[in-house]
């Protein structure tokens, strides 16, 4: 059997859901074995050329030069999975949608003109056609390890869609929302961490991204009935999954006083 | 070979976040060398602006993967400076623990996948399992539990989740922290084998003479926090290092780079730095091993930072472990405190060397303004310097080993472009 061409891209990110490939410390040499790393900067400075039967994209589309970049690569490759919360949300730096750029730019660059950015980022589906989106920030590397075996085996790659709320009862980890009325998103944010906040006594900030059929407004609701003013519920929603439609729409509305 | 030339390799690799390397040449002068980091700014700074104090650790830990727990302990700690909090001696005692899991995982990430490959025409750290697959697996299981004792204390290895201002959400429970003792033991063991190996490379001699700049501490190994200490200048304090320490905005780069306020001087942070003034703090099988292996001080040769950071993996295992050992779970998990308008800032060691916060906090708890320095692109300039010094002695060879070995050295410094925020392909110029 011809072994499957590794991709892997990294466009506006912190590194961390590629890194969670070189965190596969038991699996990493033997994945290795049954797939061909062709190109991934961070770990080989082996470069070829594609095509690629596979492409991770990590990270969101904040240049010009990135946008005809990741063209470039869907391009090249048959299957395009985008990797963690930037490359399928646009990621934390997507904050910068909801501001004046220029300033944004002056506040940290001594020299603006020297900057050449985009006023939005956003995630890799916005601009290209993508075949699978692994959610988190990061990603988990188990889940990382399921869409590699499926791709590996010409299968479609499972992760659940529901949310956060099944894991967290799985894990056995008592309600803060109904025992200390704090404003966890985990009703509404996809499962796949593995419902870790709650078990550590704080609320779900939303890694994964909004999940099936999430219902955002009754969640904004009842936290708002309780000790939770708009701006923090705002807030909430505006983190690394920000731009996510779901998320979106409903910062959006408690911002613009519509509840 | 012509006197006018002009190369272009187009991505630096092995390397945290990308970049490019440019380099003028003209004849046997070098013009010019600039790193040039493209990473596109992603504007931490502003979009902290109005948001919470609370929220500083999860939002600063995003600038970067490999070191998040660098960016929320300087968080953390900038916040509690500016508020007066005094965190607990069992937390600080846990923060340790954490920042050297961090040590642990991002270290033998650099010298068994990143750096290790260098001194074997390897590359990967993929092939060197090839050559030598005892080494690499031993790596990656040191790593391995690394990672693990930031999944128990953080909740999650990349972007932990129990960092919080005043402490940590959660305390673990000491059960959860002894399970660990048996793999850290097995890891402490074979780190020091780890260390012994690298230790027989062949080093390239590149001697160049710089200041070196670390945190250091009476009584402990720096981490956390400390003086600004120098191998030239007095040490300071971290509230005067905006005062001895400035960044400027050059045109070929999204990063801010750093240098001497007085003498526009370049300055070299990391592990040969911390080693270099703090090898007096190094844990007991730490110092016999620095003794056994680590070149004499000044330590000038930049390739020889693996072993610096081998012998900080070997220890931070030994710290953790006498952590662990001596753990009684403090009385609360965090200190509560009150919202002021205040100012604070904090300076703490990433594992690629010194980063600095500053924040200013509105009387209702939200962010004011923020600062923050990381550790590459206070390298930055440094590691320009040095390629300048390494360049000439590779000119008779041909553009693609130059630009090979610019590549060994620029990752001698394990620099993390992401971290930048704000690094490389190379791009070399002989005109």
């Amino acid at each position: 059997m011809n072994k499957k061409r590794l991709g892997v891209f990294k466009f506006a990110s912190c590194d961390g859901c590629q890194l969670s490939l070189l965190s596969c410390e038991d699996e990493l040499i033997e994945l290795a074995g049954m797939i061909e790393i062709v190109h991934f900067l961070e770990a080989s400075s082996r470069v070829d050329p594609g095509p690629f039967d596979v492409a991770l994209i990590e990270g969101s589309i904040t240049t010009e030069k990135d946008a005809q970049r990741i063209r470039e690569i869907r391009h090249q490759s048959k299957t395009l999975v985008t990797i963690g919360a930037c490359a399928t949300a646009g990621g934390i730096q997507a904050l910068r949608n909801w501001a004046d750029h220029e300033e944004f730019i002056a506040s940290v660059y001594a020299h603006p003109e020297y900057i050449e950015t985009l006023s939005t980022s956003t995630p890799i589906a916005d601009h290209v056609a993508v075949d699978f989106e692994l959610r988190g920030c990061p990603i988990d590397r188990h889940q990382l390890l399921e869409v590699l075996a499926a791709l590996i085996a010409d299968r479609s790659p499972r992760t659940p869609r529901h949310s956060v709320c099944i894991e967290c009862k799985r894990r056995g980890t008592v309600c803060l929302v109904v025992t200390q009325g704090l404003p966890c998103l985990g009703p509404v944010t996809q499962a796949g961490c593995g419902a870790i906040c709650p078990a550590y006594d704080r609320p779900c900030y939303g890694c994964f991204g909004p999940a099936a059929q999430a219902n955002c407004p009754a969640l904004s609701t009842h936290h708002l009935a309780g000790a939770t003013t708009e701006t923090q519920m705002v807030h909430a929603l505006r983190n690394m999954n920000a731009a996510a439609n779901v998320f979106q729409i409903e910062s959006d509305r408690l911002e613009s006083g519509s509840t | 070979m012509s006197d006018n030339r002009k190369i272009t390799v187009n991505a630096l690799t092995r390397v945290e976040g990308e970049g490019a390397l440019h380099v003028r040449v003209s004849g046997d002068q070098i013009e010019s060398v600039k790193l040039t980091i493209y990473e596109p700014p992603r504007f931490f700074e502003s979009f902290l602006r109005g948001r919470a104090i609370e929220e500083v650790p999860d939002i600063t830990a995003r600038i970067c993967g490999i070191c998040p727990v660098a960016y929320q302990m300087t968080s953390v700690h900038a916040i509690e400076n500016a508020l007066d909090v005094e965190i607990s001696s069992g937390v600080r005692a846990l923060r340790r623990l954490l920042y050297c899991a961090e040590w642990i995982e991002s270290h033998v990430l650099h010298i068994v996948m990143l750096n290790a490959p260098d001194f074997f025409d390897c590359h990967s750290g993929i092939e060197l399992a090839e050559k030598f697959p005892d080494r690499v697996n031993d790596g990656l299981r040191i790593k391995k539990i690394g990672n693990r004792v930031l999944e128990v204390l953080g909740g999650r290895a990349i972007h932990p989740v129990n960092v919080r201002v005043g402490g940590f959400y959660r305390l673990p429970s000491r059960d959860e922290l002894t399970e660990l003792l048996s793999d850290l033991r097995w890891a402490l063991d074979a780190a020091i084998d780890l260390a012994r190996w690298v230790a027989t490379f062949d080093f390239p001699e590149l001697n160049i003479h710089c200041e070196l700049v670390a945190l250091q501490n009476d009584d402990e190994y720096p981490m956390n926090e400390g003086a600004i200490a120098s191998t030239i200048h007095s040490p300071i304090s971290v509230e005067e290092y905006e005062q001895h320490f400035g960044e400027q905005h050059a045109p070929h780069s999204t990063a801010l780079q750093s240098k001497r306020r007085d003498s526009a001087a370049p300055y070299f942070l990391g592990p040969l730095a911390r080693l270099e003034l703090n090898q007096e703090q190094l844990f007991p099988a730490a110092r016999k091993l620095a003794e056994e292996i680590c070149p004499p001080i000044p330590l000038r040769n930049r390739f020889h930072s693996i072993i610096a950071r081998s012998i900080e993996v070997v220890h931070a295992l030994e710290e953790a472990i006498g952590i662990i050992e001596a753990y009684q779970p403090p009385p609360e998990p965090f200190r509560p405190y009150q919202h002021r308008e205040s100012e604070g800032c904090a300076a703490t060691e990433a594992p690629r060397g010194m980063i600095y916060h500053h924040y200013r906090i509105n009387d209702d708890g939200t962010v004011a303004s923020s600062k923050i320095v990381p550790p590459t692109s206070q390298n930055q300039l440094q590691i320009e310097s040095d390629l300048r010094d390494y360049l000439p002695r590779l000119l008779d060879q041909p553009d693609d080993i130059v630009a090979a070995e610019c590549e060994k050295l620029i990752r001698n410094y394990d620099p993390c472009i992401s971290c930048s925020t704000h690094f490389l392909t190379l791009e070399m110029e002989r005109t």
